[in-house]
């Protein structure tokens, strides 16, 4: 019997390839801001205030993308920005993954009381308004990164263990489980072996996405100025302080709102791209 | 003697409503017992209760399974599970759902001997192409590597039965296993199982709902209705004359090829009422 469908083969789509490049750029200036960066982030020229960005009238090319309000450079504080941007997006993201996903495959494989103790404990959950929540954790915990990270897990978890648990129970219900419990596996590993694997591709997607998310709720944090110390520049924080002189410096606001977005997107879409890559069935 | 009894095998819903009624049954080594009943009257049922793999909502309320002469019901879980994983094998209905899809196909053929029976893997994977060549799969060293999405639902079907025969079980039960595929390859495959079963001598226990199968496959069948045994004897006796008054109304509502413009027979109202009766009949009779 011969059958031809092993000879399809997908390529990574281009949304990959775009997404991958702006996420590769942006780890390469976080991890190499302090070199490539033509300024002191946190050095102040009142004299050289406000400056446009290089295509403007009046603007220094010492000063690619301008200064903002108190003569700080831009491009400098966006590269420096990064760091924390995407410390946050991995660390977060991963931990969120790992806590959420691991309850999620418990309630949807085992059932039973588990199940009904984390679904009712995310429905609490999703109750509460997650930027209150946010902001209510941070008031507790003290600013800092560390408060940050543990912020978006506690907050966030819920989105990765109802996914992980709807798509658990789907693949439980399926014969080849039946069959792996007829040979004889156990409990444990059938949910690692057989039903783990199936939901990957899932986990993925959702991953990347929450790593956009955790990019979005730092830059909410540092806007109401409750992420990490202020001497150390956020993109969120910069979209604050641009906000306050957006029709005299729009740069200020606009250049890291623009960072924030295509990061955030490139998360997502990286995400959906992988998915269809890790899916056996749309490889 | 026979390798699989089930005596007054009794499953319920969690709320107590009945899905088996007492069943007892009974099948001989390399013998191929039919079970026939209509859609819901518990044919699969028996199948997941003897390999212990019952949906969350159904429970075993009573009875014995009898394996090789030892009552499954009273070994500790850990036993249990490896002497069904040594002795019995399922062929699932749907071969589309019944293989990981995340998963090469070989290893999912040799996960059992390796994991259960302590094969070295090397040997395992001699045994499954072995196997995949005795099911008729050309190049199977290729179809190994391969994973599920990439194979027909006809080939699926066949790994499933290699997969099944791996262990040389002493029991098979295929739970209607042609159902989910097209007519033309209902019939290589069902040939393929009877092959497959005569070759290694192995007792099956061979759910459907179609008569017509049963008369090719089978030496003994069972008719099932709302989880109650109604008839239980050889393949010979029932299609020449069948004792109990629904089977007779079973057997003429099979479609007959030799008159396909003939119109459709279903079981008449009466006859199920009758059925119906009978059954609140025993019901009562075991609450008493």
């Amino acid at each position: 019997m011969r059958d031809a469908r092993g000879q399809v083969r997908r390529m990574p789509g281009l949304r990959l390839w775009l997404s991958g490049s702006w996420l590769l750029i942006l780890i390469l200036a976080a991890v190499f801001a302090p070199m490539i960066s033509p300024h002191d982030p946190l050095e102040q020229d009142l004299f050289a205030a406000r400056l446009p960005p290089f295509w403007q009238q009046g603007a220094d090319p010492a000063f690619l993308l301008g200064t903002d309000s108190l003569g700080r450079d831009l491009l400098s504080r966006m590269l420096y920005g990064a760091r924390l941007a995407l410390t946050v997006a991995l660390v977060a993201g991963t931990l969120t993954c790992l806590v959420g996903a691991t309850l999620g495959l418990i309630a949807g494989y085992y059932r039973g009381w588990a199940d009904l103790v984390i679904s009712r404990l995310v429905d609490i959950w999703m109750a509460f308004p997650p930027v209150l929540f946010a902001i209510l954790l941070i008031a507790v915990l003290g600013t800092g990164l560390t408060s940050i990270i543990v912020a978006i897990v506690v907050i966030d978890w819920t989105r990765f263990s109802r996914v992980v648990r709807a798509e658990a129970m789907s693949q439980g219900a399926m014969d080849y489980v039946a069959s792996a419990q007829v040979a004889g596996r156990s409990r444990l590993g059938i949910a690692l072996a057989e039903i783990l694997p199936n939901v990957l591709p899932t986990i993925v997607a959702l991953l990347t996405l929450e790593m956009g998310i955790a990019v979005i709720v730092e830059a909410i944090l540092s806007f109401v100025n409750l992420s990490i110390s202020t001497d150390q520049p956020t993109w969120g924080g910069m979209i604050a302080e641009g906000r306050t002189s957006i029709y005299q410096a729009w740069w200020v606001l606009v250049f890291p709102l623009a960072a924030l977005f295509l990061t955030v997107l490139s998360f997502s879409q990286l995400g959906e791209g992988l998915k269809d890559y890790f899916d056996p069935v749309l490889r | 003697m026979s390798y699989l009894t089930t005596k007054d095998l009794t499953v319920r819903l969690r709320n107590g409503a009945p899905l088996l009624r007492k069943v007892s049954l009974a099948v001989k080594s390399g013998e191929v017992r039919a079970l026939v009943g209509e859609s819901g009257a518990g044919k699969s049922m028996i199948g997941k209760a003897v390999l212990g793999i019952l949906p969350r909502a159904a429970k075993l309320t009573g009875g014995e399974i009898l394996l090789d002469g030892e009552d499954l019901l009273t070994l500790p879980p850990k036993q249990r599970r490896a002497k069904i994983g040594a002795k019995v094998a399922l062929i699932p209905q749907d071969p589309l759902t019944a293989l990981n899809p995340s998963r090469r196909v070989g290893p999912q053929i040799t996960d059992r001997l390796v994991d259960i029976l302590g094969w070295k893997r090397k040997e395992a994977e001699d045994r499954a192409v072995e196997l995949l060549d005795e099911v008729h799969i050309q190049s199977p060293e290729r179809v190994m590597r391969s994973y599920p999405h990439e194979l027909s639902g006809g080939m699926r079907q066949r790994i499933l039965i290699a997969s099944a025969f791996a262990a040389e079980p002493k029991l098979i039960i295929a739970d209607e296993p042609t159902t989910a595929l097209d007519v033309t390859v209902q019939k290589q495959i069902l040939k393929l199982i009877r092959e497959m079963q005569e070759r290694h001598d192995t007792a099956l226990l061979f759910v459907t709902h179609d008569l017509g199968v049963v008369s090719k496959i089978s030496q003994s069948l069972t008719v099932l209705y709302a989880g109650k045994v109604i008839e239980e004897t050889d393949v010979r006796t029932f299609f020449a004359a069948p004792k109990h008054a629904y089977s007779r109304a079973l057997l003429a509502a099979t479609p007959k090829y030799t008159d396909p413009d003939g119109s459709l027979m279903p079981v008449p109202d009466s006859i199920i009422s009758e059925v119906e009766q009978e059954v609140a009949a025993f019901d009562a009779q075991l609450k008493r």
